[in-house]
């Protein structure tokens, strides 16, 4: 299968103290995911919804053969719905590892940059963290002055798809 | 580092042949117990000779200083020094399964189990005393006889006398030399460290070379090695080409000594090999029938299988797009469309054909289990296999030999009588279990039979009343009596015994069964014996599908699930308390799940009567679904949405259509019960 990005979750050989991230906006705000977890961008195509699952999960497409299931980001951290536009893509990561390893789909408003992060520059998230939920941010990093937050994907999707409710997290 | 990757890499196979190895020694000797033949000996001892030396050379020591006592006991037998007894069998059979957890524990880098393994061990060494002077020597196996008298075995087996000036070593290698990784330069080296070699080959058998196949090995040699030389040490060089190569001493008696082996009052080793050397047939045609198959990941298979089934998509996106076009070259178009259709078609039968396997895989440890099983129950069983080669996919092999194993020791424990109850009812003493399988339409069916006592109906009735699971005035049909064993919790044996009894069985056999998409079903005449029938897929990767609309969703149904395909009038469709819907189908009510409902889909129209009611089967139990409409039947390739998502009530899986759209499947079975779960309490009053 020929994948742009290719995306090995074990991989962490980028120096200890910097690494990549591939950052997208959603409402106003920046986000940054490990690069390495990425495996390809798409636009947003039409979905087979799948039923009896919570609002975020959009449904599932066919990826050269493979199901995948997309999750809309907005709806996951509770921020307002917006019609997709011509920016809005589907961010495909290659997540969690061995047994659990999936191949998933994020829809976001749009992609934005690649940032390389030095570990010095980034900041434990605080306790109360605005619009999402503080536990899938593994922290925060300031570059250019600009705030990026940077997610905690595996447990991110992990916990989305299971519907496990995570330790001191209200429901979104 | 590499190096070491490698060599796990080739423990790994070496861990598989050993496993391979025993199940053919274990098979070997329950067949002994029958009639012992030279050839069966055989075989057993070859595996226990292929599990030595490879236990060995990857420094296994306690695995291959175990078989080594094996293997002296069977090679007394296959000699015929050894009457071969029940009582070896037995201690044989246990060697076994000791080995097989040796094998298991050094895999795994455990300890091992040294208080079986010494316990075996003096069992063996027991038996081996038994006749003082059969006490073999440690190191080479194939050493003499102590009773041939003194020259001979000095000739035959041990270090050549002093007399000995060396060895002329006949070796005809068969042509699989090569590729079964023996490099004959290399082993001439090693003899050329014993002593000085004088090497003749044999090119008489090289063919023209239009015929000549680079990766065999035509040769065969003459070697003399000279020097005062064990034959244990040449025995190390040759161990693996075993039977393909002779060695003579080079001394003044050597002649007399050759010709006339017979004289030997015990013969051994060496006129075995002699015997087999000039005609390597017998392990010869075993290799050429193991090259036929190879090993192949399943991993590699499934993705093959993927990628076919993507170009089934493929086609039938190029299908349904050569409808929409029109003009003048539109017929060669179609043309070669029909043929990409049949080409794509044979080409996943055929790959598809790879995931089979026979059955037999699955078969094959029952002789083992009522062996033991009858001994320790003090029955008196035959076992008859049939269809051993019927295929079925591996997955659904692999998930069905367990609940077959129950099966049959049901049968056994409970099914079948002691012999003097046999007899009593004029019974032959001998029990019969019978394992069946073989094709039926798009099935596979297998069958457990026994001639023992049947079901007790009374009792089973009795049982599951004193339960609850049948209400006290409840009329039950025989065979929804007999079916009733497989509720959870149910038994009706008298006393728990460790086989079985426990209760805990046969409902999980269900449960396998139908996560497999099959069903179960027994039938028992009281005295006369009991028959369960299991009725599988053929595989389940794919299956012929029925699509329906509900809105804008395109569900899939199985074929094999659906009965028919109705219209819906009003008036014989009606509510039960709540929301319960139930359609009145000639005598019968059937409750009525509404797609759209179910999964959250806008329909077509709200009222029944626009839609098509489906009506499924699934555990003997029937429902309807309302569907906006059917469309194609079509075999689909089906992907798991677990792989990247999680389980989804009611969906089996998932399908990607002509289209490229994915089209989830439902799981029938599970849309009933959970259907059949919300429904009418009076319906499913005993089915909890």
């Amino acid at each position: 299968m020929s994948t742009a990005i290719s995306a090995s979750g074990a991989d962490k050989s980028a120096t200890e103290t910097s690494a990549q991230y591939l950052t997208f906006m959603l409402a106003g705000e920046e986000y940054g995911v490990d690069i390495l977890r990425v495996q390809e961008i798409k636009g947003w195509d039409k979905v087979t919804r799948i039923p009896h699952t919570p609002d975020y999960v959009l449904g599932v497409i066919n990826l050269r053969g493979a199901v995948v299931p997309i999750l809309d980001l907005r709806r996951r951290f509770g921020l307002e719905a917006i019609d997709f536009g011509p920016t809005t893509v589907v961010i495909v990561m290659r997540v969690g590892s061995g047994r659990d390893e999936r191949t998933v789909g994020v829809v976001v408003d749009a992609v934005s940059e690649v940032y390389n992060v030095e570990a010095a520059d980034t900041k434990p998230p605080p306790d109360v963290c605005g619009s999402i939920d503080t536990v899938f941010v593994k922290a925060l990093a300031t570059l250019e002055e600009k705030m990026l937050i940077l997610l905690d994907i595996d447990r991110l999707i992990a916990n989305s798809i299971t519907d496990e409710p995570v330790p001191g997290v209200a429901a979104a | 580092m590499t190096l070491d990757l490698e060599m796990a890499e080739i423990a790994k196979v070496f861990f598989q042949e050993s496993r391979e190895g025993l199940d053919v020694m274990e098979s070997g000797l329950l067949t002994l117990g029958a009639g012992a033949d030279a050839e069966s000996i055989n075989t057993i001892f070859r595996a226990a000779h292929s599990i030595k030396g490879g236990s060995a050379t990857f420094g296994f020591a306690e695995v291959a200083g175990f078989t080594h006592g094996v293997e002296t006991l069977l090679d007394e037998m296959r000699n015929g020094v050894r009457p071969v007894t029940a009582e070896a069998i037995q201690i044989l059979l246990q060697s076994c399964d000791c080995l097989r957890e040796m094998i298991a524990a050094t895999e795994a880098e455990l300890p091992l189990d040294q208080g079986r393994i010494a316990s075996l061990n003096s069992d063996i060494a027991h038996i081996l005393g038994e006749r003082p002077q059969a006490a073999p020597a440690p190191v080479a196996p194939a050493a003499a006889p102590p009773a041939a008298p003194p020259d001979a075995t000095a000739e035959a087996g041990g270090t050549p006398s002093s007399g000995a000036q060396g060895w002329l070593i006949t070796f005809e290698p068969v042509a699989d030399l090569l590729r079964l990784r023996n490099e004959p330069t290399r082993m001439f080296t090693e003899l050329a460290r014993l002593g000085a070699v004088v090497a003749r080959a044999d090119t008489s058998r090289v063919p023209l070379l239009d015929a000549l196949d680079p990766e065999s090995c035509y040769l065969s040699w003459n070697l003399e090695v000279s020097g005062p030389i064990s034959r244990a040490k040449i025995e190390e060089i040759f161990d693996w080409v075993e039977s393909q190569w002779r060695a003579e001493p080079m001394s003044v008696e050597k002649s007399s000594a050759v010709a006339q082996p017979h004289l030997g009052p015990a013969p051994e080793a060496r006129p075995v090999s002699a015997e087999r050397g000039p005609a390597p047939a017998a392990p010869t045609a075993q290799k050429a029938a193991d090259s036929g198959s190879i090993r192949v990941a399943t991993e590699k298979l499934d993705n093959i299988i993927n990628l076919v089934g993507e170009l089934l998509i493929t086609q039938s996106m190029l299908c349904g797009f050569a409808d929409g076009i029109d003009p003048n070259e539109l017929d060669r178009l179609r043309q070669g469309l029909s043929q990409l259709a049949r080409n794509t078609r044979e080409l996943q039968e055929s790959v598809m054909q790879i995931r089979m396997l026979p059955i037999s895989f699955a078969f094959n440890r029952f002789p083992r289990i009522v062996h033991d099983l009858s001994r320790k129950l003090n029955k008196k069983v035959e076992l008859k296999l049939t269809g051993e080669n019927t295929e079925l996919d591996k997955t659904v092999l692999e998930k069905i030999s367990d609940p077959l194993v129950h099966l049959v020791r049901n049968a056994l424990d409970h099914g079948l009588e002691t012999p003097d109850r046999r007899s009593a009812s004029g019974k032959h003493e001998t029990g019969s279990i019978e394992l069946g399988a073989f094709h039926e339409g798009g099935n596979i069916i297998i069958e457990v039979r026994d001639d023992g006592a049947g079901l007790n109906k009374a009792k089973i009735l009795q049982k599951a009343r004193e339960r609850g699971l049948v209400a006290p005035d409840q009329d039950l049909t025989d065979e929804q009596i007999d079916n009733l064993i497989f509720m959870p919790g149910f038994s009706t044996a008298d006393q728990v015994s460790d086989v079985s009894g426990r209760g805990v069985g046969m409902d999980v056999v269900r449960r396998n069964i139908n996560d497999l998409g099959g069903h179960v079903q027994i039938s028992s005449k009281e005295g006369q014996g009991s028959t369960i029938r299991i009725r599988l897929p053929l595989t389940l990767a794919i299956l012929d599908g029925q699509l329906v609309r509900v809105g804008k969703e395109i569900y899939i149904i199985s074929l094999l699930a659906i009965v028919e395909t109705i219209q819906v009038s009003k008036d014989r469709l009606n509510t039960l308390v709540g929301r319960t819907e139930v359609f009145r189908l000639r005598d019968e009510y059937l409750p009525v799940v509404r797609l759209c409902d179910q999964f959250g889909v806008e329909p077509d129209s709200r009222r029944a009567e626009d839609g098509l009611l489906v009506v499924i089967e699934a555990d003997g139990k029937r429902a309807g679904v309302l569907v906006d409409d059917l469309l194609a039947q079509q075999q689909v390739v089906i992907k798991s949405l677990e792989s990247n998502f999680k389980p989804v009530v009611a969906i089996a899986g998932a399908t990607i259509l002509g289209d490229g759209t994915v089209a989830l499947i439902i799981d029938v079975p599970d849309l009933i019960r959970s259907v059949r779960k919300l429904g009418s309490g009076a319906v499913t009053a005993h089915a909890a």
